[in-house]
């Protein structure tokens, strides 16, 4: 075993895991910009409400739609305020936590329940799987704007209620991709020989197959972390997800509409806020993508060659 | 092939009943549409008229046997908002939705075959990096955002194409525009990264090495290959695409299929909803068949 070790350099020891993830994450400037901002929006999300809630619901009728840029007033209206003399930049930040706790509660539930179903399907007889497929299929098809309207009718409106409709119809993508990963890792040979030294089914799926398709899950979830937060957008800009006085992002895109030709910021920042944060989850998946699979991390960990 | 497209059929059949029996079901559950069509103050006997004129004081079950015994004779109910047959709706609605439809990804494929092809030869150099970053950006918009900021920018200040409706051919640009925008972002970035990996393998440097020029490599050895990732985006985006651009859509007031969906959900018009769901399943069906019928062709080694 030791034998390996004749050539000139010494194998240095391998740092702490999470400086070796910080240092691959600013290989790529990119993915580095987006993990900040996302670090940003998080923290609004977590303390934006407790600290400006106040200042986000205070009217101002004196402040209608005031326009953006102007300096001389408080920095809270640098963005602009809306219809009722809110301060926009204050409403966002406020926004941010409903907008980014139903698109994770949403790809959070549906991660989950997506992945058990999927390596279920993947793993056993052919029936459970044809079952589940077809279920799959049904939910993949079903108008996700009906199933709103249903769910949204028979109970309130609320967050959870938003996060449900957005969880059912975001669980296929997790089934089917956890399924056709299964099927794959199934057949290697590591599994095969965990089956002949006789290791439980549990065993087999947890230790030996979800290890495997996880890094892929969790790539597919950053994307579709985007997605959901469109389609929520979506549903309350169409009037049928989040109700006032609650507000999100997309609400107030839909809010700032019938102002657009007198008061174009209304509309502009709550969308720009949108587009900044999926194209951020976007780079960061993209990183990911990279940083996980074992063939491709030398990409990002390598000295940078000069050319 | 033929076992294979029973198979799918049957499938596809399954999920679809599966579908139909659902929706007819939870769609009771939104309310009864009397309230909606007759006025606050309708007497009690308009009502029950009302009522049992479009069949909703038959209990469920009754209800649902009627509805499968007209489907079996093609006959998809009458609309209640608009007084004439459901399918005739359904059909208006949906040949508007599949020329935008066609229109669009006619445009998004040829446009992201070729500049992610372009992309991928130099990968890391200014041409890729730009595409890479308008394609993630294109990728992450909220397109009734762009569709709002492009009726500003457009249509009232600048005052090229109209804000909405349709007509002549300039009522088309905004929403192609913007539907463009997603799927381009998308398919750009699947074409590019399997265009890539495509022009590493072996029989590339094959060609190369017998001195073929760089731009038949591209587009005639390489791209057949790197195309089949491509496809099935391809058709994901189509599927989004002909189930109706609702939000879209609406804000530029296309009577495509997806309008009509959201008004006749928002009308308890179940008769139209459930025909709309019927025929862009189907639509969508034979989109996916031909899309594997595209993969046999491009790749000779597979077989259904």
């Amino acid at each position: 075993m030791a034998a390996t070790d004749t050539d000139a350099q010494p194998i240095a020891d391998a740092p702490h895991p999470a400086r070796r993830i910080l240092a691959m994450l600013w290989r790529d400037k990119f993915a580095f910009a987006a993990a900040l901002f996302l670090l940003l929006m998080v923290f609004c999300a977590l303390f934006g409400p407790m600290l400006l809630e106040d200042a986000a619901t205070r009217q101002n009728l004196r402040g209608r739609n005031a326009p953006p840029f102007d300096f001389s007033k408080p920095w809270l209206f640098w963005l602009g305020g809306d219809a009722l003399g809110r301060p926009l930049l204050a409403r966002i930040v406020v926004a941010a936590q409903n907008t980014l706790m139903v698109a994770a509660g949403a790809v959070a539930s549906s991660l989950l329940i997506g992945g058990a179903l999927g390596l279920i399907a993947g793993y056993t007889a052919r029936l459970a799987s044809q079952v589940i497929m077809r279920l799959a299929d049904v939910i993949m098809s079903f108008p996700s704007l009906l199933l709103a309207v249903i769910v949204l009718y028979m109970l309130e409106p609320a967050v959870g209620n938003l996060i449900i409709v957005l969880a059912i119809t975001r669980i296929p993508v997790y089934l089917r991709t956890s399924r056709a990963e299964v099927l794959e890792v199934r057949e290697r040979m590591f599994v095969q020989a965990a089956q002949v030294m006789g290791a439980s089914t549990r065993r087999i799926v947890f230790r030996h197959i979800l290890p495997v398709i996880f890094p892929t899950l969790i790539t597919i979830a950053t994307l579709d972390f985007a997605f959901v937060m469109l389609a929520e957008s979506s549903l309350s800009f169409l009037g049928i997800g989040i109700q006032p006085p609650e507000i999100t992002w997309g609400l107030m895109v839909a809010q700032g509409r019938p102002y657009l030709t007198t008061a174009w910021w209304l509309s502009f920042w709550p969308g720009l806020a949108i587009i900044l944060t999926t194209l951020s989850l976007n780079l960061l998946s993209n990183w990911m993508r990279t940083a996980l699979d074992p063939v491709q991390r030398w990409r990002l960990e390598l000295p940078r060659s000069r050319k | 092939m033929k076992g294979f497209l029973g198979k799918r059929a049957i499938a596809s059949a399954i999920s679809l009943v599966g579908l139909i029996i659902l929706v007819f079901f939870l769609s009771r559950l939104t309310g009864d549409p009397t309230d909606l069509y007759l006025p606050l103050d309708a007497s009690q006997e308009a009502r029950e008229n009302f009522r049992n004129i479009h069949g909703l004081n038959d209990p469920l079950m009754v209800q649902f046997g009627r509805f499968v015994g007209d489907l079996a004779r093609l006959d998809f109910g009458m609309s209640i908002r608009r007084a004439e047959p459901a399918l005739d709706a359904v059909l208006r609605g949906f040949a508007w939705t599949l020329q935008l439809a066609a229109i669009t990804m006619v445009l998004v494929t040829l446009l992201a075959i070729v500049i992610g092809s372009l992309a991928a030869f130099r990968v890391g150099g200014l041409f890729d990096r730009l595409a890479t970053f308008f394609s993630l950006i294109g990728a992450s918009a909220p397109d009734f955002w762009i569709a709002i900021v492009a009726i500003v920018l457009f249509s009232v200040n600048l005052g090229w194409v109209p804000t909405s409706g349709t007509g002549t051919p300039w009522h088309w640009i905004l929403p192609i525009g913007v539907l463009f925008i997603r799927p381009f972002g998308l398919i750009l970035q699947v074409v590019r990264g399997s265009m890539i990996s495509t022009l590493s393998s072996a029989y590339i440097k094959t060609a190369r090495a017998k001195g073929v020029k760089n731009r038949p490599i591209i587009f005639v050895h390489a791209l057949r290959n790197a195309m089949l990732p491509v496809i099935t985006v391809i058709g994901d985006q189509a599927a989004g695409l002909l189930n109706g651009a609702v939000v879209v859509e609406s804000i530029f007031g296309f009577p495509g299929v997806g309008k009509l969906m959201i008004d006749s959900i928002l009308q308890r018009d179940f008769a139209v909803v459930l025909a709309a769901i019927m025929v862009t399943a189907l639509a969508i069906f034979v989109m996916n068949l031909l899309i594997d019928v595209l993969y046999a062709v491009l790749d000779p080694r597979i077989r259904y």
